[in-house]
């Protein structure tokens, strides 16, 4: 495994992850170190087997589409780092 | 009063013998002398605590409480706590003061528990040596230059300390199971789906599951007894009946199969540590059980294919945290985009940003099927192994951690070491099997943890193996010398 600069970088933008240029290399190092034992996982004869989601394979349960939770908007909006007017302030997304 | 069992706290309480008050304040005192060595805590509870000891005091003169009435505990700073910061150790949640509280702590407060505080551990318990946490390492009670394992260190630490009767953890990959071995505790993580995760913040969804982090097996079972049970708020909940986890406890182990898997015994296991999980299953033989080798062939691609299951789901779960609506927020974000990606990278420590790093590329387009899709059917050889073994044997034993504690730093800067010191743990999570660490004996003074893994939903079993062995060894009492 060989990712460079620029794959991290890319990899940072995914994820949504702000990192120092100056730490990048040795992420580069620790993600490639970690994607190496990961690639033990080629000598495994996986041609006949399904994918384990779940250790039951259970199916998702579902619930009658009615109200019960209860509106705690000041109360959730209390921890938050910006409000007003009962709605959550970001920077200005459209012009 | 700090080296009780529960049972003992619970007679002394109803007996009249000493208030949950006085019980609490003992704890809270510990605390305060102790905590500083070891940095176990995150946030002690002292006001609300003594609330609502006094209100467990009520219950008790009322004869209204029950077994667990006025008996402290600790929570892994996981759990959220209505009104208390609840910060997964890490500066993104330093802040967050949890405006509901997880099903577990409902379900531990309904039985007149009181919550001492919140127990320090590796950041959203990506970890396995307590050393990720933004409030600093916890260090290990037997040696104080040595980790607590992680990620339920804090919860650990504490209990080996003497500074809580009982406390919580949470195990993905061998976080409740591992530190226990390394500090002489008896830690239960259960059958996926046994306890609600609701409230417990998700760290990698399909492994996760909370557990007791006890003295004894007795113990244990009586708090696995609250833990337990289904809760419509955790869609992977399990419909099924409780039972009462102490009614088995003393069921001989005549005729007992144990199975031994030669993959969890060969290279890499300290010689030391063998012995000592040897002599154990020897005492086992001599309480009427029979030991068979088997073979678990798919145990090596137990950690490669945890570190891309983990990532991934860690990566999506993590993603909640924006600094939109709670957390850490950064100053002054020029766009939208400056927002996410400076308040997510100021908030997170290195390693959590390390797996986030790792599960959005093992996720990205065209890389799902290399990696995701490939380790969740690894994850299916993994369990059919375990499937065979429990057709010959009842339960599966093992050391729990290949070392004893080791030095804090020696792994810090080295992530692929640090991830093989849950090489026997984290197997069980992948199957979704219910796994125990119990006090084997010590190397060198520091404690070694014996494994046992049942079969699904076989709790009882795992706390009647580790209760029998409890009965004829005392390494389960052993405390260390600067906290008796």
């Amino acid at each position: 495994m060989s990712l460079d600069k620029t794959d991290v970088e890319k990899i940072a933008y995914l994820a949504r992850l702000a990192i120092d240029d100056n730490d990048i290399p040795e992420y580069a190092q620790d993600l490639n170190n970690i994607f190496d034992l990961v690639e033990q996982l080629n000598d495994a004869d996986t041609s006949t087997i399904s994918p384990m989601a779940h250790p039951f394979d259970a199916k998702q349960r579902l619930r009658a589409d009615t109200v019960t939770e209860t509106n705690q908007r000041e109360k959730f909006q209390a921890i938050a780092p910006k409000t007003e007017d009962g709605v959550y302030l970001v920077p200005q997304v459209i012009e | 009063m700090h080296t009780k069992s529960l049972s003992e706290l619970s007679a002394a309480l109803h007996s009249g013998e000493i208030s949950s008050v006085e019980l609490t304040q003992h704890y809270l005192d510990r605390i305060k002398t102790h905590n500083d060595d070891i940095n176990a805590f995150i946030t002690i509870c002292e006001e609300s605590a003594l609330e609502q000891a006094r209100a467990a005091d009520t219950q008790l003169q009322n004869k209204t409480a029950g077994k667990l009435t006025g008996i402290p505990l600790a929570h892994k700073d996981i759990f959220c706590t209505e009104g208390v910061r609840t910060s997964c150790a890490s500066k993104m949640l330093d802040n967050f003061i949890s405006p509901y509280n997880a099903t577990v702590v409902d379900k531990l407060n309904a039985a007149g528990m009181v919550t001492l505080g919140k127990t320090n551990m590796d950041e959203f318990a990506m970890g396995s040596s307590n050393e990720t946490s933004f409030y600093g390492p916890v260090k290990n009670p037997w040696d104080t230059d040595r980790v607590p394992g992680g990620s339920s260190g804090g919860s650990a630490a504490a209990m080996a300390a003497r500074l809580a009767p009982i406390a919580t953890g949470t195990d993905t990959g061998g976080s409740i199971r591992q530190p226990a071995s390394l500090c002489n505790l008896t830690g239960l993580k259960p059958t996926y789906g046994r306890i609600s995760r609701y409230g417990m913040i998700a760290f990698a969804s399909s492994l996760d599951q909370a557990g007791p982090m006890a003295h004894s097996a007795e113990d244990a079972a009586l708090l696995l007894n609250v833990m337990a049970g289904f809760d419509e708020r955790d869609s992977t909940s399990v419909e099924r009946d409780v039972p009462d986890y102490t009614d088995t406890l003393n069921n001989s182990l005549e005729g007992l199969r144990i199975g031994l898997p030669k993959e969890f015994f060969s290279e890499g296991l300290d010689p030391q540590i063998a012995e000592t999980v040897n002599a154990a299953i020897k005492t086992y033989e001599s309480l009427g059980a029979t030991v068979k080798e088997i073979t678990l062939p798919n145990s090596k691609l137990a950690v490669p294919t945890y570190y891309v299951v983990a990532p991934a789901e860690c990566s999506s779960n993590l993603s909640r945290m924006d600094g939109v609506r709670f957390g850490h927020r950064c100053e002054e974000p020029t766009d939208l985009n400056d927002l996410y990606e400076r308040s997510r990278g100021e908030g997170f420590g290195e390693e959590v940003k390390r797996r986030i790093m790792i599960g959005t590329y093992a996720l990205s387009a065209g890389y799902y099927d290399a990696y995701y899709l490939k380790a969740q059917k690894c994850r299916r050889l993994i369990s059919e192994d375990f499937k065979q073994a429990f057709e010959e044997v009842d339960v599966i034993m093992g050391p729990t951690a290949p070392t004893t504690a080791f030095k804090l730093g020696d792994k810090k800067d080295d992530p692929v070491a640090m991830y093989l010191a849950d090489i026997y743990t984290i197997s069980t999570n992948l199957a979704g099997l219910p796994g125990m660490s119990i006090p084997a004996g010590f190397v060198e003074g520091l404690p070694v943890g014996l494994q046992l893994i049942g079969n699904y939903f076989d709790e009882a079993r795992l706390l009647n193996v580790a209760h029998r062995y409890q009965q004829v060894t005392d390494w389960h009492q052993q405390t260390p010398e600067s906290f008796k």
